[in-house]
């Protein structure tokens, strides 16, 4: 099938994995050059995307025949950076540290992903989200593009807001 | 934030405490990852046999496979008990 739309001529083949370390998962890294491996900043997601990253290194066609293993990615979702500056949750650094492998891009935990999900709409379609233009990003820098990192850091709070609350 | 929230003590910093857990684990997995995939088999039927001179617990079989520039070592360690080391046929 993977020949079929190559001959269609296709330049990006998209396969999307089930979750976790299955059968399916491993169906779907198998042929492939490049992969994208997304994770929540919490201990079970990061535990398994190592393991996947270890086998992406090994058990795919092209590890197989010793070209090497393919690109790897890592796309952080789910991200809130409110959170992490209050020591709740694991920073972009800890989890890149922990991986060895850079981010390709951070998705702010958001609404409109929910939203968007209900609706069947991609949310990259909804421009006005921040977790929308996250994903624009990512893709831009998946495609080569040099775009800096974007809603990584807490908004600012003026006095009043802190003193008071939200 | 509030002003009610400086009163209450602070929580335990708990992305610290997630890095450091999963710094053991990954290290861990990374460590047994690569084996041939035959390993716990062996080491089982490894145990069993040596179960029929000597009591020995389940954790007495220890097998690791290293790489070196020669080639993969399997290192094989059994600990005996201490003491009364006879065992059914002994």
């Amino acid at each position: 099938m993977l020949d079929e739309l190559k001959q269609d001529g296709f330049d990006y083949i998209v396969c999307d994995s089930p979750a976790g370390i299955e059968k399916g998962a491993h169906l779907a890294m198998y042929f492939s050059d490049r992969a994208v491996v997304v994770v929540n900043p919490e201990v079970s997601s990061v535990r398994d995307s190592d393991r996947i990253l270890g086998l992406l290194s090994s058990k795919i066609q092209r590890a197989e025949k010793g070209q090497g293993a393919g690109a790897q990615h890592l796309l952080l979702t789910r991200y809130n950076p409110v959170r992490v500056e209050a020591g709740e949750m694991m920073s972009v650094e800890d989890v890149e540290d922990i991986l060895g492998i850079p981010v390709l891009g951070v998705i702010p935990e958001s609404e409109n992903v929910l939203a968007a999900s209900n609706s069947g709409v991609p949310v990259i379609h909804d421009a006005g989200s921040i977790a929308g233009q996250a994903y624009a990003d990512a893709v831009s820098r998946l495609l080569g593009e040099d775009v800096a990192m974007r809603f990584l850091d807490a908004p600012k709070k003026g006095f009043f807001k802190r003193m008071f609350g939200t | 934030m509030s002003l009610l929230d400086f009163l209450r003590p602070r929580p335990r910093n708990t992305a610290n405490i997630a890095r450091e857990r999963l710094r053991i684990i990954v290290a861990q997995e990374r460590a047994t990852r690569g084996g041939p995939d035959y390993l716990p088999l062996l080491r089982n039927e490894l145990l069993e046999v040596i179960r029929k001179y000597v009591h020995v617990g389940a954790e007495a079989v220890q097998i690791n496979v290293e790489r070196n520039d020669q080639g993969e070592v399997l290192e094989l360690s059994v600990a005996l008990p201490e003491g009364n080391a006879t065992g059914t046929n002994g």
